[in-house]
């Protein structure tokens, strides 16, 4: 099949010797885009997502078990965790839809019961309306997981003092919003980005509000070390072309960084040296 | 009574987490689950032999696609 052969050899790519590496808490990584799975119609399409997109690291999240369920998560073929473990990467379990450090604290635990990882995406969300985080909860939430030992990476607004806060408690990486969680609406405030990118040591990963792949490679050519992509994938007309274009863009944004933009300038600057042009007309010889 | 995932169940105090895992169709060998028993997790090791109270509130928490 023809898509199947393009994601193989793009496979191939991303483990080409050379190629810089991300790392987290020790735990190194080829792939600068993170993955969220929620959204995808079906896992046939999130793990063919997975695959285009390069990703080694996953997001998954805990809910009750619904024993009438047939479909994505038991009974017939392939459970989520099945297609994950196929796909070879890392899980990263969130604690989406918690609005207190108490039940984001709990569902961590639970996770780490239910996935053997210590790795924890923590949302603690203070509004339904916006997603946005509930900063006070989240610095509560990210202290108490620090001491039990989990390795923090907490989903936060794009405040560079917040940032700080959560990197100073021992947090493995921050997660700042471009804007709020599948909004599309791309990165709100680059500024605030780029002082975060200054303000921490730890990875800054762009998480939230990226709508198409110009958004994933700004936030690499902000500074961000990776770009975490949900819905914007998800729910694109065709999943698997999005992952492809995203991988392409944090690829291209991450160069860009490397490489150092020109300055921005009001007026134009020309490339074309003016010395020895031509002169048409009737005007003046140049030894007259 | 117990509460099983938000919902009365007729399960009585002195079952365990396995007989409430049971009645959701997994076994206690169950990859991804997790339970919590009025809030806090209990450990895999302990699902055959912690039995229940009387109004315990039982979580049984899996993958789900998301984030």
């Amino acid at each position: 099949m023809r898509l199947a052969d393009t994601v193989s050899v793009q496979e191939r790519d991303a483990h080409a010797p050379g190629e810089d590496l991300l790392t987290i808490a020790g735990r190194t990584l080829s792939s600068r885009l993170l993955l969220g799975t929620g959204g995808f119609p079906s896992l046939e399409l999130l793990a063919q997502a997975i695959a285009a997109s390069g990703s080694e690291l996953v997001t998954v999240a805990l809910r009750r078990l619904d024993p009438t369920l047939t479909g994505a998560g038991r009974g017939h073929g392939r459970s989520l965790l099945d297609v994950l473990a196929d796909a070879g990467v890392q899980l990263l379990p969130n604690t989406a839809g918690c609005h207190t450090a108490r039940d984001a604290v709990l569902t961590a635990r639970l996770a780490r019961e239910a996935f053997a990882t210590d790795w924890v995406k923590l949302e603690v969300i203070g509004d339904e309306d916006t997603l946005l985080p509930d900063a006070p909860e989240l610095l509560r939430a990210a202290e108490e997981l620090i001491d039990e030992g989990f390795v923090v990476l907490p989903y936060t607004t794009d405040d560079p003092v917040l940032a700080r806060r959560l990197a100073d408690l021992g947090c493995a990486a921050v997660m700042p919003l471009g804007s709020p969680i599948g909004s599309g609406m791309g990165i709100r405030n680059p500024y605030n980005i780029e002082l975060i990118r200054e303000a921490v040591d730890v990875p800054v990963v762009l998480d939230a509000g990226i709508g198409t792949a110009s958004d994933a490679a700004l936030a690499m050519e902000l500074g961000c070390d990776a770009v975490m992509v949900a819905s914007a994938v998800s729910r694109a007309q065709d999943p698997v072309a999005m992952a492809r274009a995203m991988r392409a863009a944090v690829k291209a944004g991450r160069l860009a960084r490397g490489a150092g933009r020109i300055p921005r300038r009001t007026y134009a600057t020309a490339s074309t040296p003016r010395e020895g042009i031509a002169e048409f007309g009737d005007g003046p010889l140049a030894h007259d | 009574m117990i509460v099983l995932n938000g919902q009365r169940s007729d399960m009585r105090a002195g079952e365990t987490i396995a007989a409430a895992l049971a009645r959701l169709g997994l076994d206690v060998d169950a990859r991804g689950v997790a339970v919590a028993v009025d809030g806090e997790v209990v450990p895999r090791a302990e699902w055959q032999s912690l039995a229940l109270d009387e109004n315990a509130r039982v979580e049984v928490l899996t993958a789900m696609q998301g984030g």
